[in-house]
């Protein structure tokens, strides 16, 4: 065989295995990072909803989340100060570094943000939201079955009913 | 020896804990011995509980809209649709046993049921209630 041909064979390998590794990488950006762990960040933040990853809001969102938690998406989600603070400073210190904000003012919904926008609409057609067991994009478990883990890898994606065709 | 001070912590916590961890029954005669203070006759009532949870105060929710009507059974929240375990002890041990978290959820719930604070009356009413459910 051509030797040539040969080490152009071999580049163009070791290219596609850095490229799906790189892949696999930016992937677990999002998907596959494990949720630091805070006891108090969980079980308060998780009672109603699951704990949301501190990645998904940037310090200037979760500052102003934390702010106004009695009256939190249409629900008095008051904490007391002391508990309220310590949480604020765990989320402050785990926060994404992308910016949240929209027309100069912090976003408070994970689901606006454009990372989820674009993570979320082509995946999830209206159809499949309105579905019993999905319901809200709120409801992270209802597909990321390892939401309350604090997981969610592509591989761990099961969505009720099948996915969309 | 030094102690460490994560041990010293544990031993303070232990030392209030039994101070703040109650019965369903010790809260129930709580709120009804404060409710006294405003009307003596007062005498905590399952059946006034049981329609004040199912009720609607003026808002959209009801205390029944996540926990159901069957406090026995798990409930589903309303915006959310997270789980929510059953709200009455005798399906669900852990529920009434901490002061700190009697205290907080009757603050934000009845501000999201009733758009007030409950008063201590309604609050033994309630657990009458509960207390009763299976």
């Amino acid at each position: 065989m051509n030797p040539l041909r040969n080490t152009l064979r071999l580049a163009a390998m070791y290219a596609i295995a850095a490229a799906c590794l790189a892949h696999s990488f930016s992937a677990h950006a999002d998907g596959g990072k494990r949720v630091p762990d805070h006891p108090a960040w969980k079980q308060e933040c998780g009672s109603c909803h699951v704990a949301y990853p501190p990645r998904l809001l940037s310090a200037d969102s979760w500052r102003a989340v934390m702010a106004g938690l009695d009256r939190h998406f249409g629900a008095d989600a008051s904490l007391e100060p002391a508990a309220r603070d310590d949480i604020l400073a765990f989320l402050e210190r785990n926060a994404g570094r992308r910016d949240t904000s929209a027309g100069g003012r912090p976003l408070l919904r994970v689901t606006q943000t454009r990372w989820f926008v674009k993570e979320h609409r082509d995946e999830v057609p209206a159809e499949v939201l309105r579905r019993p067991d999905v319901k809200s994009f709120a409801n992270c478990g209802a597909c990321h079955s390892g939401a309350d883990r604090g997981v969610y890898a592509e591989r761990d994606i099961r969505i009720p009913g099948g996915r969309p065709r | 020896m030094r102690i460490p001070p994560f041990v010293l912590a544990a031993f303070a916590l232990a030392a209030v804990l039994p101070t703040v961890a109650a019965t369903p029954a010790q809260f129930l005669d709580a709120f009804a011995r404060e409710a006294r203070q405003a009307d003596t006759a007062f005498a905590a009532s399952a059946a006034r509980g049981r329609a004040f949870f199912s009720a609607s105060h003026g808002g959209e929710w009801s205390c029944a809209s996540c926990h159901t009507e069957k406090p026995g059974t798990p409930g589903r929240h309303a915006a959310t649709g997270k789980a929510i375990s059953p709200l009455a002890p005798a399906a669900n041990p852990d529920r009434f046993t901490s002061a700190g978290k009697v205290e907080k959820w009757f603050r934000r719930n009845c501000n999201d049921v009733a758009g007030r604070a409950c008063t201590a009356g309604e609050k033994a009413d309630v657990l009458a209630w509960l207390l009763a459910a299976k």
